[in-house]
C-alpha cells in the first residue's frame, strides 16, 4: 500500500474504463459463455459477464493490456456482480470465490507484466465490489415500506466472502463502487474490517458512491455530505464517484465532496448520458476536455471512466492527467 | 459557589481554542455537523416508549403510521437528532426497532436527521445499527460490565459507522459525584481512544443528570457537580460532547410544571455555558431562560448551583405559591394581560402565544396612522427580543418556531388592511412603487427556512417585492432567477454548517459571472466572521451578514439608497477587510509561486539546438477563400452538437438512434451548403501576418518589422500554480526565442470569418418564420469560420511561413491537431486575456483588411470569426493557464499601460482568492 500512497502523493492515477463496453465488442455467443466448462449447464449464461473471466480469460487479460497500454495506472477486476447475491441470477453461487480469486489472478498477471517492463510506473489491481442488485434500505415493495429484500448480515457475508477471493487472487485495492445505497457498503466496509482483522492485514479501500441524477443525491436519498459521513469510519484511500452521470454533470458533486474531505478524491465519470439505446455517444476528445475541467481545478488524484468509456477515452484522459497536479490534500473547511 | 459562574463565562463552553476542529459528524439523508460554533443540538425525545405513554400504545398495537407522525411532528418542531427507544417489556425491541428505522428509512422528511438508537440491550443497538444507512448515535455504553464488553461494543458500533453515547458509570456503580464522574469519563476517554481507535469527536459523554431539590443533603450537588464534570470533559478530554437528559434534574418537582419548566431552563442555560453541546429536551418543558420570574429564578439558581444551606426549603415555599397561584384561576395569564400593548405583544411572540395576538394587533392597529406600522414597531420589537433570546442561546429552535408562527398569524391578520391602505392610497409614498426587489432562498442542502421566512415577511412588510425560491435552491437556480427578476439584492439564508460553503460557492459563481447584486446572509449557522473571511472576498459586490430580521430592512434600504449606498458598502469592505485580517494572520497554505518564481521555472526549449524556420512571407496579408475550397476542412462534430445531436462524425450518420435525424439533417445542410455557394450568399475573409519576434522581458513576444524595429508586442500570462518538480510554469512567450539568445525567431497571428452575409441572410429566414434555417446558416457560418482558420494554418505552416512543408494530414488528423505548431485565441485557455486581440487588430489593421470588428466587450463581429497567433515550435502546445496572483496582475497592468483596476477586471475569473 505504501507503494500505492507514494504513487498517489506524486500524480494523478488513472483507472481503467468500462469492461462491458469492451465485452460487447467480442460479441460473445451463449456458447462462448459457458465455454467447456459449462456447456450442459441448465441456466442460460450469456450476459455474465463475470463468468467471462472462466471461460474468456484471455479477453478479460486483453482488455487489461489494453487498458494498461494506453496509460491506465490501476485496472478493476472483473468481479462487479461477483457475490453470491448478484450470482443468484445465473444460479451461480457457489462459483463466487472461484470466481473473484480468477479475476483477480488474470488482473494481477498483467500488472506484473506491465510493471516489469516499466517499473518506473507501477501498476495496481483494484478488486471491483459492485452493489449487489439489492438494497438494504429500500423496499423493493410501495406498499409495504418496511419491507427489505436483502439484511445488512446478508449482505456482510456475501462481500466477505467476495473480499477474500480477491485478496486471495492478488488485489491492491479493494474497490467498493456504485454505491447507490449507502447500507450496502457499510455492510461491504464492516466486511472488510472484519477479514483485516482475522487476517491482521492492511489494504486500500477505495470507495466510490453514485449520484443518480440531477436532485444531487444518492439512490438511498443521501446528499454528497451526508453520503460522505456515512462511510467515513473506517481508513480509506479514496472517496469518489462513479457512473449514472457524465463528467460535467458529476463535477459540481465532486467538487462537493472534494471540499468536505481530507481523503483523495477519485472520479470515474460515465461517456456521457446514455442515448435512448443505452449507448453512450460521448467521444474520447469530449471527454477529455471535461476531464481537463476537473484537472484544471485540481479536483481528483484519481480518475478514470465507467460506462460506454473505451481505451481511446482512456490513453486521452491519461495524457491530460500526466500534465496535471494531483488535487492536495488538506484538512476540510468546517 | 460563585467561582462556577464567573468561571464559566470565562471560558463559554469549554471550547478549547489551542486545538484544531474535529468536528463530530452525523448524518441521516442530510448532514449533521457539530461544530464549535453550532447551537445546543437538540434531541427529539417523544418516540421513547419509556418516556412517551403515547408512543408506546401505537407500538403495542402496531399502529406505525401514527407513531411515524409522531417522529415526524418533532422534525417539524426542530428536532435535530430522533431518540428511538423501544425497551419495553412487553415489546419484541429487536423487531420493533428494525421494523420502525425500516419505515423511518422510507420517509424523506423525516430520515433527513440523523438518529439515536437508545436501549441498554445490546441485541436491539445492533438491530438498529443493521438497518441504518447514516451515521447515527448509539445511546448507550458503559464501563458498567467491564472492559471487555465495553470495547467489544465499541469496536462493534465504530464498524457500523456510529458515533456513541458514553454513560457514567463503571463496574462499582454510577458516578454520582464530581470526582467520580470526571475518573469514569477519562477512563472510558482512554479505553476508547488508545485501545480501541475511535475517533474522539465521536464519543459523546453523558455525565448523568440527578435530581435537585429533593431534601436530601447528597443530592445537594448534583447540578454542580454535572456542570464542574462537564466543563472538565471539554477542558480535558479533546474533541469529545456532552449531552444529558435535562428534565431530570427537576423530577422532584413533578406536578408543579411552572417550577419545572423553569428549572430545566435555568439548569440548561448553565449546562450549555459549561460546555454541554446536545442533549435531550423536551421543549413542552422548558421556559424562555429570560422569561422566569426574577425571584424564581434566584430560588431555582439557589439550589442549581448549591448557594444557600437553605436553598431547597426556599424554593419549596416558593414553589407552593407559584401553585397556588396556578390553582387559583388565570392569575398567571392575567398577569401578563394587564401589562401595556408593546409588552403584552413582545411576551405573546417570545412564548409563543397566539391566543390574543389578534386582538393585541388591532388594538396596536388603531393607534397607529399606517396598518404596515404596527409590523414595523410593535410585532418588530418582539421579534427583536426574540432573536436576541435565540442568539444568546436562551431560547432554543422549537420556541422560535412558535413565536414565527405568532408573528405570521399576526400578519396574516394586517394583510387585509394593508392592502386596503394601498388601494386607497396608490399613488401615496412608497406604496405605489416597491422599495425594492429582493431574492430570498434557502441554499441548496438546506431545509430550514424560518428565519428566511421571517425576513421575506418583513421586507414584504416594508413595501420591498420578495421573491421567495423556497428551500433547497441550487445555485443555478438562484443566479438564474436573480438575473431574470432583475431582483436588487439577493439574500441566502441557511442553518447547517455545509450551507456555509454553499453561500461560499454562490458568491464564486455570481463574481465569475460578472453579476453586481449584493448579497445578505443569514441564518443560524451564519456568522460575521465565516462572511468576512469567507464570503465577502469572493464576491465583488457587497455582501452584508444581516442576523436577525429586523436589521435587514435597514441594510437594504442602504445597499439601495443611490445616496448612502457608496459609502455605507465601502463601511461594510473596510469592516470585513479588517475582521478578516486578523483571522488571516496565521500561516496560510501557499499553493501559488510569484510571478518572478514562475518566470524562474519558465518552460526551458533548447534554443541552441534550435533554428527557426525563416519564413517565405513576412508581412501582412489579405486572404479571402471561396466557401467551396473550405469543404473539406469542415470538422462536422460540433456542427452536430449544435443541434443536439452527439456523436462523432461520420459515424453519427449511421448512428443505431441519432443516425437517421443526423443524415437528413446533414443533407438538408448539404443543400443549403450548395445553395449558398451557387448563390455566394457569405463571403469569407481574413488576414494573416508573420513577423521577425522575440521573447523579451521573460513573458513579452516583441514584434518587429522587416528592418528589425520593433513594432508591438505580445503580452502573454504565465502559469503561477505550484506545480510538481517535473512540469514548467508556461507562457506562451516560452515558444519563442529569447533574444538574449541572439536568434530571431518568428511568430504571426491572424483574424478569419466567414460571417459576412450571414445576418442578413438569417434575419430574412427569421422574418418568414423560419427559424430552423435561420439557425442553419449560423451553424453553417460558424464551421466555415473554423475550417478557415483551419485551412489558412495549413497554408501557413506549409507555403507562407512554410515550415512543414512536407506536412500531409488528412482532414481527420487536422481536427486531431496532429501538426507541428500551434494556433492559441485570445479568450481561450492559453491567453484568457482577450485585451491580446486589441494588439492583433492593430497590428494586422484587421478591420481595415478584412472587416472583422471588435465590440467594446471584444467580442468579433460578424459572430462566425476566429482570430489567434501562430507559433511555429514543434514543442509549442496548448495549455491552460490557470490561476494567477495579484502579483502578476500588477506587473502585467505596468506591462499594458493600463491601471490595476482595469487588469482586474479583465483577468478577473483567472485571478486566485
Amino acid at each position: 500500500m505504501s507503494k500505492l500512497k507514494a504513487e498517489l502523493a506524486k500524480r494523478i492515477l488513472v483507472l481503467d474504463g468500462a469492461m462491458g463496453t469492451m465485452l460487447q465488442q467480442y460479441r460473445f455467443s451463449e456458447e462462448d459463455f459457458r465455454g467447456e466448462r459449462f456447456k450442459d449447464y441448465n441456466y442460460p449464461l450469456k450476459g455474465n459477464n463475470d463468468l467471462l473471466s472462466l471461460t474468456q480469460p484471455q479477453a478479460i487479460a486483453e482488455i487489461h493490456s489494453k487498458y494498461f497500454e494506453v496509460g491506465a495506472d490501476i485496472v478493476e477486476t472483473n468481479t462487479f456482480s461477483s457475490t453470491t447475491i448478484a450470482m443468484a441470477d445465473y444460479h451461480m453461487e457457489d462459483l463466487v470465490y472461484e470466481l473473484n480469486y480468477e479475476s483477480a489472478r488474470i488482473a494481477r498477471e498483467v500488472a506484473d507484466s506491465f510493471t516489469a517492463k516499466n517499473p518506473e510506473k507501477p501498476r495496481f489491481v483494484a478488486g471491483a465490489m459492485g452493489p449487489t442488485n439489492k438494497t438494504a434500505s429500500m423496499s423493493p415493495d410501495v406498499n409495504d415500506p418496511g419491507y427489505r429484500a436483502i439484511t445488512f448480515d446478508q449482505l456482510r457475508t456475501a462481500y466477505k466472502q467476495q473480499a477474500e477471493a480477491l485478496i486471495d487472487g492478488g488485489v491492491d485495492i479493494l474497490l467498493v463502487e456504485t454505491v447507490f445505497d449507502t447500507l450496502n457498503a457499510k455492510a461491504a466496509l464492516f466486511a472488510i474490517e472484519e477479514v483485516k482483522e482475522e487476517r491482521n492485514i492492511d489494504i486500500a479501500v477505495m470507495v466510490s458512491g453514485t449520484i443518480t441524477d440531477a436532485s444531487g443525491r444518492t439512490l438511498s436519498g443521501q446528499t454528497v455530505e451526508a453520503f460522505l459521513i456515512s462511510i467515513s469510519h473506517i481508513p480509506l484511500l479514496s472517496v469518489g464517484f462513479n457512473c449514472a452521470l457524465g463528467a460535467d454533470l458529476l463535477k459540481p458533486y465532486l467538487k462537493r465532496l472534494g471540499l468536505q474531505t481530507e481523503l483523495n478524491v477519485s472520479a470515474h465519470p460515465n461517456a456521457g448520458l446514455p442515448n435512448a439505446f443505452g449507448e453512450y455517444d460521448q467521444t474520447p476528445e469530449e471527454m477529455q476536455m471535461l476531464i481537463k475541467d476537473y484537472l484544471e481545478e485540481h479536483l481528483v488524484n484519481i480518475i478514470g471512466g465507467c460506462c460506454g468509456t473505451t481505451p481511446e477515452h482512456i490513453r486521452l484522459i491519461a495524457e491530460v492527467a500526466a500534465a496535471y497536479e494531483p488535487r492536495k490534500l488538506k484538512t476540510s473547511v468546517l | 459557589m460563585d467561582n462556577i459562574n464567573n468561571r464559566a463565562e470565562d471560558k463559554l463552553t469549554g471550547k478549547r481554542s489551542d486545538l484544531p476542529i474535529r468536528p463530530l459528524k452525523l448524518s441521516g439523508l442530510e448532514p449533521l455537523i457539530v461544530t464549535p460554533e453550532s447551537n445546543f443540538i437538540n434531541i427529539g425525545e417523544r418516540t421513547n416508549v419509556t418516556g412517551s405513554r403515547k408512543f408506546l400504545r401505537l407500538v403495542k398495537e402496531e399502529k406505525y403510521e401514527e407513531a411515524l407522525n409522531v417522529a415526524r411532528a418533532q422534525v417539524e418542531g426542530g428536532a435535530q437528532v430522533i431518540d428511538v427507544n423501544m425497551d419495553e417489556g412487553m415489546i419484541d425491541g429487536v423487531q420493533a426497532m428494525t421494523t420502525f428505522l425500516n419505515l423511518i428509512a422510507s420517509e424523506p422528511d423525516i430520515a433527513r436527521v440523523p438518529l439515536m438508537i437508545d436501549s441498554s440491550k445490546w441485541e436491539i443497538i445492533e438491530a438498529g445499527l443493521k438497518v441504518v444507512q447514516g451515521k447515527c448515535i448509539v445511546n448507550s455504553i458503559s464501563l458498567k460490565e467491564g472492559e471487555d464488553v465495553f470495547i467489544h461494543h465499541a469496536k462493534t458500533i465504530m464498524r457500523y459507522g456510529a458515533a456513541v453515547i458514553v454513560m457514567a458509570f463503571d463496574e462499582v456503580g454510577q458516578a454520582d459525584n464530581y470526582e467520580r464522574r470526571i475518573e469514569i469519563c477519562k477512563r472510558s476517554y482512554d479505553i476508547l481512544v488508545n485501545k480501541v481507535g475511535f475517533a474522539p469527536e465521536d464519543i459523546i459523554f453523558d455525565p448523568n443528570i440527578f435530581p435537585v431539590g429533593t431534601g436530601m443533603e447528597e443530592h445537594r450537588k448534583n447540578a454542580v457537580d454535572f456542570f464542574r464534570a462537564t466543563q472538565w470533559i471539554r477542558e480535558n478530554l479533546p474533541y469529545a460532547n456532552v449531552s444529558g437528559g435535562v428534565s431530570n434534574v427537576s423530577f422532584s418537582f413533578r406536578g408543579n410544571n411552572a417550577v419545572r419548566e423553569a428549572m430545566n431552563a435555568a439548569f440548561l442555560y448553565h449546562a450549555i455555558q459549561h460546555g454541554m453541546n446536545m442533549g435531550i429536551v423536551n421543549p413542552e418543558m422548558l421556559e424562555v431562560y429570560d422569561e422566569i420570574p426574577k425571584e424564581l429564578l434566584t430560588y431555582i439558581e439557589d439550589v442549581l448551583l448549591d448557594r444557600r444551606d437553605d436553598a431547597t426549603e426556599r424554593l419549596l415555599d416558593y414553589a407552593e405559591q407559584v401553585k397556588e397561584g396556578e390553582k387559583s384561576g388565570d392569575k398567571k395569564t392575567q398577569e401578563w394581560r394587564a401589562e401595556d400593548l408593546q409588552q403584552r405583544i413582545t411576551h405573546a411572540l417570545v412564548k409563543g402565544i397566539d391566543e390574543f395576538i389578534e386582538e393585541d394587533v388591532e388594538e396596536a392597529r388603531l393607534q397607529v396612522s399606517k396598518p404596515i406600522e404596527v409590523i414595523e414597531t410593535h410585532l418588530m420589537n418582539g421579534m427583536n427580543v426574540v432573536g436576541d433570546l435565540f442568539g444568546s442561546g436562551k431560547m432554543f429552535l422549537p420556541q422560535v418556531v412558535k413565536s414565527a408562527r405568532v408573528m405570521k398569524k399576526a400578519v396574516a391578520y394586517l394583510l387585509p388592511f394593508i392592502e386596503e391602505e394601498k388601494k386607497k392610497f396608490p399613488a401615496g409614498e412608497g406604496s405605489s412603487q416597491a422599495a425594492g426587489k429582493v431574492l430570498m432562498a434557502t441554499v441548496k442542502g438546506d431545509v430550514h427556512d424560518i428565519g428566511k421566512n421571517i425576513v421575506s415577511v418583513v421586507l414584504g412588510c416594508n413595501n420591498y417585492e420578495v421573491v421567495d425560491l423556497g428551500v433547497m435552491v441550487p445555485p443555478e437556480k438562484i443566479i438564474q432567477t436573480a438575473l431574470d427578476e432583475k431582483v436588487d439584492i439577493i439574500g441566502l439564508s441557511g442553518l447547517i454548517t455545509p450551507s456555509l460553503d454553499e453561500m461560499v460557492y454562490l458568491a464564486q459563481e455570481l463574481d465569475k459571472l460578472n453579476i453586481n447584486i449584493p448579497v445578505l446572509i443569514g441564518g443560524a449557522t451564519t456568522s460575521r466572521a465565516h462572511t468576512a473571511v469567507k464570503i465577502a472576498p469572493a464576491y465583488r459586490e457587497t455582501v452584508v451578514h444581516v442576523n436577525d430580521a429586523s436589521r435587514a430592512v435597514t441594510v437594504a434600504s442602504n445597499l439601495l439608497n443611490e445616496k448612502t449606498k457608496v459609502e455605507y458598502c465601502r463601511s461594510v469592505r473596510e469592516e470585513y477587510d479588517k475582521l478578516r485580517e486578523g483571522f488571516l494572520n496565521r500561516s496560510k497554505v501557499k499553493e501559488y509561486l510569484t510571478i518572478e518564481e514562475a518566470r524562474n521555472n519558465k518552460l526551458q526549449l533548447d534554443w541552441e539546438g534550435y533554428t527557426p524556420f525563416k519564413p517565405n512571407k513576412l508581412g501582412v496579408y489579405q486572404v479571402s477563400v471561396k466557401p467551396e475550397e473550405l469543404l473539406d476542412y469542415i470538422d462536422w462534430t460540433p456542427f452536430f452538437r449544435t443541434w443536439q445531436l452527439h456523436g462523432k462524425y461520420p459515424a453519427i450518420l449511421t448512428d443505431e438512434v441519432v443516425g437517421e435525424q443526423a443524415s437528413l439533417l446533414f443533407e438538408e445542410a448539404n443543400t443549403m451548403l450548395n445553395q449558398l455557394i451557387e448563390e455566394e450568399w457569405l463571403q469569407a475573409k481574413g488576414v494573416y501576418g508573420i513577423f521577425a519576434a522575440n521573447q523579451i522581458d521573460e513573458d513579452d513576444i516583441a514584434i518587429y518589422d522587416e528592418s528589425g524595429k520593433q513594432i508591438t508586442s505580445f503580452l502573454t500570462l504565465r502559469q503561477q500554480s505550484k506545480k510538481n518538480k517535473r512540469a514548467a510554469n508556461i507562457a506562451l512567450a516560452d515558444f519563442v526565442a529569447p533574444k538574449s539568445g541572439g536568434v530571431t525567431d518568428y511568430v504571426g497571428a491572424f483574424a478569419v470569418s466567414a460571417g459576412f452575409g450571414v445576418e442578413e441572410r438569417a434575419a430574412e429566414f427569421q422574418k418568414n418564420n423560419d427559424d430552423y434555417n435561420s439557425i442553419m446558416i449560423k451553424a453553417l457560418a460558424d464551421r466555415f469560420a473554423e475550417a478557415f482558420a483551419e485551412y489558412l494554418h495549413e497554408k501557413v505552416r506549409k507555403e507562407y511561413w512554410g515550415y512543414a512543408v512536407d506536412e500531409a494530414l488528412d482532414n481527420e488528423e487536422l481536427i486531431k491537431e496532429s501538426y507541428k505548431g500551434i494556433r492559441p485565441a485570445p479568450g481561450y485557455p492559453s491567453c484568457p486575456d482577450h485585451l491580446e486581440k486589441k494588439t492583433i487588430w492593430s497590428l494586422l489593421d484587421v478591420e481595415k483588411n478584412s472587416g472583422i470588428q471588435l465590440t467594446e466587450s471584444l467580442a468579433m463581429w460578424p459572430a462566425s470569426s476566429v482570430s489567434g497567433y501562430y507559433f511555429g515550435h514543434p514543442e509549442s502546445k496548448y495549455f491552460g493557464l490557470g490561476k494567477i496572483k495579484e502579483d502578476q496582475v500588477a506587473d502585467y497592468a505596468v506591462r499594458r499601460g493600463i491601471s490595476e483596476e482595469e487588469a482586474k477586471k479583465w483577468l478577473n475569473p483567472n485571478i486566485a482568492d
